[in-house]
């Protein structure tokens, strides 16, 4: 189905191994039903983006630092369907956040093309397709906790009563309702993070980018949040790119994992995790979910990443 | 207060200790009451010899005691006792009509019109400054080294300078000075917005931009408010230092009115204890006007929800 199009690439550029098992880019069923519409009108690439959250293809970025060049990533390429929740795992230095940044048109490729949505990121951003959420929750401790979900709509021209509906509606999304007046020193740090989740989705893009959302918090109130965001993204519906650091975190919430690995920053794995869309922590205990969990290990492991 | 503990064995004993008002002044008053006590000997030893000779010189007899009382009431002493300052100020102060020209009210207000119009104008031109530098590069390398450049020069060689041009040009009285007070107060608030400018977290920058808020909005919306601890604490250097500049820009004008007219009339004539009535003056209204500015940025602090 898929073939075509990774063919007229690979002619292109012979060395694309995005998929080391020979795996079409959407092994999701979601995916594959939309796709046969299309399939056959065109083997144009560009033409087969629509259905595609973000594309990314052959992309590589350097940086020229004192001590020379340093291959941030290289020639990386990545297809996510939309609706799917994947999860960039690797060590430091991996490119997995300078990946995220390239989507969100924060950072610039050296070379390759990105697609969001089916347009260039830039555009992507100029059209506020996605919803960014950082490390630290980065909220503007001047305004009050509802004025900190407006910024974003008053930035993009919503009117007055717009903004009070769907600061409402988001600090109600994520249990938050009866903060509004408070500032943010006034929360703990994980009530912070779902204010800037709340944030990011509160003027609906179709797509989530989250870098490490919860890597500052400690476990309990990590495994609290991922349900939640989990809860979030089966009721919501939208696209999740999700870095971080665990492995757990990884297997437990995406519907893929992509694999990482340090100099040069590349994919070395991508792997599908199908867990019911309503699933709750209690299936890190199956057999199937350390099944996938030692995958991304042994991944991890095959780029060497924490041999050096 | 940190240094209340320092304090507090001088205030004597007891529950008195603990009472708020005792832990609140008492820091303060002890170095007022040390700084009185130092004066007090100071000006015994400085007037000493002064009184001694003339009680020689009109060769009357006289005792350590009646020596000692002189140098406490001396008519043009080297060094004038706290309380002769005190009772003088409070004579300029209370004693004439404040329109009258030996007034010192009629002074303090002369010198705090030019204080207040040169630290609007200082103000305002040192955050216009400070928005072209953070905005441009260019303006940034070609105008640092000219705003730096302009503080080398000591004001008592321009001030007269200043006067002149802007006498030839038609300005006199109030205008020339503020231009003055202005030309010294812009610098702090220059260099404390453009660090206040280029306060905001990379992350809160970076949410601006994937809302791709427009250059005006990162600016109303999060760079001005990032700076406002940085424009109170350049304010307050600005408003003592345009105070300053007010004062010395009286002295070249020939001294009509104003604080530095009082300072240069007294020089003129040996009125020590006017000089230093004088100085009281300038000392009560610089922390006059730093109360204003700590009470301003009280409030706005307050408004923001400063954590307290």
């Amino acid at each position: 189905m898929a073939l075509p199009r990774g063919k007229s690439l690979k002619a292109d550029h012979p060395d694309v191994t995005l998929h080391p098992d020979g795996r079409a880019p959407f092994a999701a069923p979601i995916e594959s039903v939309r796709m046969s519409s299309e399939a056959e009108a065109t083997v144009e690439p560009v033409s087969m983006t629509p259905r595609l959250a973000v594309d990314v293809r052959n992309v590589s970025l350097t940086f020229e630092t004192g001590d020379g060049k340093v291959d941030a990533l290289s020639n990386v390429s990545l297809q996510v369907a939309e609706g799917e929740f994947v999860s960039f795992i690797g060590p430091s230095g991996c490119g997995k956040t300078t990946m995220l940044r390239l989507i969100a048109d924060l950072q610039q490729p050296t070379s390759g093309t990105l697609l969001v949505n089916g347009v260039a990121a830039e555009q992507a951003r100029l059209e506020r397709r996605y919803g960014y959420v950082f490390q630290a929750p980065a909220l503007f401790p001047w305004r009050t906790i509802e004025k900190n979900l407006k910024l974003p709509l008053e930035v993009m021209g919503f009117s007055d009563s717009e903004q009070r509906q769907r600061a409402a509606r988001y600090l109600e999304l994520v249990n938050l309702t009866g903060f509004e007046r408070k500032y943010p020193w006034q929360l703990s740090g994980g009530m912070q993070q779902r204010v800037s989740i709340a944030r990011a989705l509160s003027f609906d893009p179709a797509l989530l980018l989250m870098d490490e959302p919860f890597g500052a918090l400690d476990e309990i109130v990590r495994d609290h949040l991922n349900e939640q965001l989990l809860q979030l993204w089966n009721k919501t519906g939208k696209t999740v790119l999700f870095v971080t650091h665990s492995i757990p975190e990884a297997v437990f919430l995406s519907t893929k994992i992509v694999v990482m690995s340090p100099r040069p920053g590349r994919i070395i794995d991508v792997i599908d995790c199908n867990f019911p869309r309503d699933r709750t922590l209690e299936i890190r205990e199956t057999p199937e979910f350390a099944g996938i969990a030692q995958r991304v290990r042994m991944g991890l492991r095959a780029g060497h990443s924490y041999d050096e | 207060m940190t240094n209340s503990a320092l304090a507090l064995p001088a205030t004597g004993a007891g529950s008195l200790r603990q009472h708020p008002l005792v832990l609140r002044y008492a820091p303060i008053a002890t170095i007022v009451l040390t700084l009185i006590a130092i004066w007090y000997v100071a000006a015994l030893l400085m007037n000493w010899s002064l009184v001694r000779d003339g009680f020689e010189r009109e060769e009357t007899p006289y005792t350590v005691s009646d020596v000692i009382a002189g140098t406490m009431s001396a008519e043009r002493p080297l060094l004038p006792a706290p309380h002769q300052v005190i009772s003088a100020f409070a004579d300029s102060v209370f004693g004439y009509a404040p329109s009258a020209p030996r007034s010192l009210v009629y002074h303090a207000v002369v010198t705090l019109s030019a204080t207040l119009l040169g630290f609007a104008l200082g103000s305002l031109f040192g955050i216009a400054l400070a928005l072209m530098i953070v905005h441009s590069d260019v303006l940034e390398k070609s105008l640092l080294p000219w705003i730096i450049c302009s503080q080398m020069v000591p004001i008592l060689a321009l001030a007269p300078i200043f006067v002149v041009v802007l006498g030839a040009l038609g300005l006199h009285g109030l205008l020339p000075k503020s231009i003055i007070s202005a030309y010294l107060c812009f610098f702090p608030v220059t260099v404390g917005m453009v660090k206040g400018f280029t306060s905001p977290d990379p992350m809160q920058l970076d949410l601006m931009r994937t809302w791709s808020a427009t250059p005006r909005q990162v600016l109303a919306k999060l760079r001005w408010p990032s700076a406002v601890p940085y424009l109170f604490a350049s304010l307050k250097v600005a408003i003592s230092i345009s105070l300053i500049g007010a004062i010395v820009a009286e002295l070249p004008t020939g001294g009509e009115a104003g604080i530095g007219a009082r300072l240069l009339a007294g020089s003129y004539y040996g009125q020590t204890i006017q000089i230093w009535a004088a100085l009281l003056a300038a000392a009560l209204l610089a922390s006059g006007l730093i109360g204003l500015v700590d009470f301003a940025e009280k409030i706005t602090g307050l408004r923001m929800g400063v954590r307290p």
